[in-house]
């Protein structure tokens, strides 16, 4: 043991006078190098998964919030609405929420210029939804996104909102089903339930969410009118907390209120789609597969760097050996020049991440078609990044200085 | 001191073995000063990196100070090199980027002195042969005759049994080196055994004894 201490105490003081009188230039370079390496490790995975990660905030944010509910298998609608209602009324932690009526319906422009009836007519088919517009405007502020025109206002009626996906001048797929040459100002045919009423379009509606963009707005008002519905049971009723509570929290409490057999309720993450979880795995699989290539080049960067190194030197290798320096003193203070290789580009990089790029990519999310993706650089994950880029350095640096350490004391000092 | 015991070296390259110790036995005593001579390619040197425990011989024993150095181990022989042995080399071997105090701090750090301790027997070492001013100096800074000085002070900081030196003036002018041979005569005033090799027959006259070495056998 004091034998080690002693190895540890010499191999830090040769190892460190190493780095502080080695040449800046190349020092810089391998510092530069592992910065790199660090951040093709967490940016690349990062940037993959934050497409995915981009796209389910969003989701959260303008469509489920964090906890949403839904008309259960077998039902038309969430049954006893206005008790779910006042229950999150009287909810302290909700802070917002948004009830919505649905209904599969079609949209059709153009009617009155339509001169051959052997023409198609130009309409859609779409999820008709009838919002209250001061809830789903606190919760979702959902008026950001209208592209053209603007939005419902709760004192009109007769108005629509369509979002741009189910008009062909915003869609690059699937033109045949789409609305054409829709303005805000033109009338269009909404029926719902067979149920037909002329609507002005007010506004279009462009966000990244499908549930968003592929639907068409209506007043609640209008909507309960027009489908001739009884009640006011909703079909989605979307709900924010304040985040003193957890998701699964407010959705225990939900569920102890008994509303389980009138919605089926899901955190957020729940109500994510399968597939994009699995995207978002593949991603991260993707990444990381990217970021064990970098390791590598890295790992190899710091063998030939400290395999020159313990070349060039092992002359004073064997002569320390000669006069009596253990050979672990001599391994460790290559190991700390190699750890501080990757320490110092660990600790910059990580700098760079958090006070950069993070930063960088929230203001300014890369516009993919189907999210904003942003950087996701969670702690723990960069942690764990760290500590495999520190034990693979480790491991390069350790196998040349060992295999130089091994040499006969006098073949190095002889340079044989 | 030392007693070498019939040693043999052979050294094999393929199927050519080269012989270069043929049974070489000798005694030094304590506080002896001896140097070793012979042409090139005699095997002088080699003989002196047997006696010091640098390489194995291939047959004999070599007893140091009543233990038969031969038969250590690895470890062993690193520790007992650290503990009684200093080497001063031909070209001075000192750790480029370290000072001077820092290259005599090396052994006693390694021997587990603390960093204090070591700091002050190595700055009392460059005083005794007055490169205190050198100090803080790195070996690149300092001229040849300073760093084979400083060399010597690594060598006998931590008060060796025996201190081996390889051709220590090979490499310095004649002022330089009758500096590095008048710091031996000191030492050697002070009991200190020395075992020199050297081709240079001027600066053996202050020592006890010239063993010859011709042939990989010592014949005087």
């Amino acid at each position: 043991m004091s034998n080690f201490r002693t190895s540890l105490k010499l191999g830090i003081f040769l190892g460190v006078r190493q780095l502080k009188r080695a040449n800046r230039s190349t020092t810089g370079l391998i510092i530069f190098i592992m910065t790199l390496t660090f951040l093709n490790l967490v940016v690349v995975s990062g940037i993959l998964v934050g497409l995915i990660v981009g796209g389910n905030i969003a989701n959260r944010s303008q469509y489920t919030g964090d906890v949403i509910l839904t008309t259960p298998y077998g039902k038309n609608d969430i049954t006893n609405s206005q008790d779910i209602i006042a229950t999150l009324q009287a909810n302290p932690h909700v802070t917002g929420y948004s009830e919505r009526f649905i209904q599969g319906g079609t949209i059709e422009a153009n009617y009155k210029t339509r001169t051959n009836f052997n023409d198609l007519p130009n309409q859609t088919s779409t999820q008709i939804t009838g919002i209250d517009v001061g809830h789903e405007q606190d919760f979702s502020n959902i008026s950001k996104y209208v592209t053209e025109g603007s939005f419902l206002d709760p004192t009109q009626s007769g108005y629509i909102v369509i979002g741009a996906n189910l008009l062909e001048r915003y869609s690059t797929f699937d033109t045949g089903t789409l609305l054409k040459g829709v303005y805000p100002g033109d009338t269009v045919k909404v029926t719902i339930n067979g149920a037909t009423q002329e609507f002005i379009v007010k506004g279009i509606l462009k966000s990244k969410v499908g549930e968003v963009s592929l639907r068409a707005f209506i007043t609640e008002n209008d909507f309960l009118r027009v489908a001739g519905r009884p009640s006011l049971d909703a079909n989605e009723i979307s709900i924010k907390h304040d985040a003193t509570v957890s998701d699964d929290q407010l959705k225990q409490t939900l569920v102890a209120s008994g509303f389980s057999d009138d919605a089926k309720i899901q955190t957020a993450t729940e109500a994510i789609p399968d597939f994009l979880n699995q995207i978002k795995l593949a991603f991260g699989v993707l990444g990381n597969m990217i970021g064990a290539i970098g390791i590598v080049v890295a790992s190899i960067t710091i063998f030939i760097v400290i395999f020159i190194n313990a070349v060039t030197r092992k002359k004073y290798i064997g002569i320390l050996k000669g006069i009596g320096v253990a050979p672990m003193a001599i391994q460790i203070s290559y190991l700390l020049q190699s750890l501080f290789y990757a320490a110092s580009g660990s600790i910059l990089g990580t700098a760079i991440l958090y006070g950069l790029l993070v930063p960088f990519f929230n203001a300014h999310p890369v516009n993919f078609p189907f999210s904003d993706g942003i950087l996701v650089a969670d702690p723990l994950g960069t942690f764990v990044r760290v500590i495999i880029l520190l034990v693979v350095t480790l491991i390069a640096g350790y196998i040349p200085a060992r295999m130089i350490i091994k040499k006969n004391t006098l073949d190095s000092i002889l340079g044989r | 001191m030392i007693k070498a015991n019939n040693i043999t070296k052979t050294f094999k390259n393929g199927p050519v073995e080269t012989a270069v110790l043929k049974g070489i036995t000798l005694e030094i005593k304590s506080g002896e000063f001896v140097a070793i001579m012979g042409k090139s390619g005699a095997g002088k040197s080699t003989l002196m990196y047997q006696m010091s425990l640098l390489d194995h011989p291939t047959t004999g024993s070599i007893v140091i100070d009543g233990i038969d150095a031969t038969a250590l181990d690895t470890n062993a022989r690193t520790e007992f090199r650290l503990t009684k042995l200093g080497y001063i080399f031909q070209d001075y071997a000192l750790l480029p980027e370290l000072t001077a105090l820092e290259n005599i701090m090396v052994p006693l750090l390694m021997q587990g002195k603390s960093d204090e301790e070591a700091k002050s027997i190595a700055f009392e070492s460059l005083k005794k042969i007055d490169l205190v001013h050198r100090a803080d100096n790195l070996p690149s800074q300092m001229s040849g005759g300073e760093q084979q000085r400083v060399s010597i002070a690594r060598a006998v900081a931590h008060d060796p049994k025996i201190l081996f030196a390889d051709e220590p003036t090979a490499n310095l002018d004649n002022v330089s080196s009758q500096a590095v041979i008048d710091i031996f005569r000191s030492l050697h005033k002070q009991g200190q055994t020395i075992v020199m090799v050297t081709h240079e027959k001027e600066y053996t006259v202050h020592c006890d004894r010239i063993i010859h070495i011709s042939d990989g056998q010592v014949v005087a």
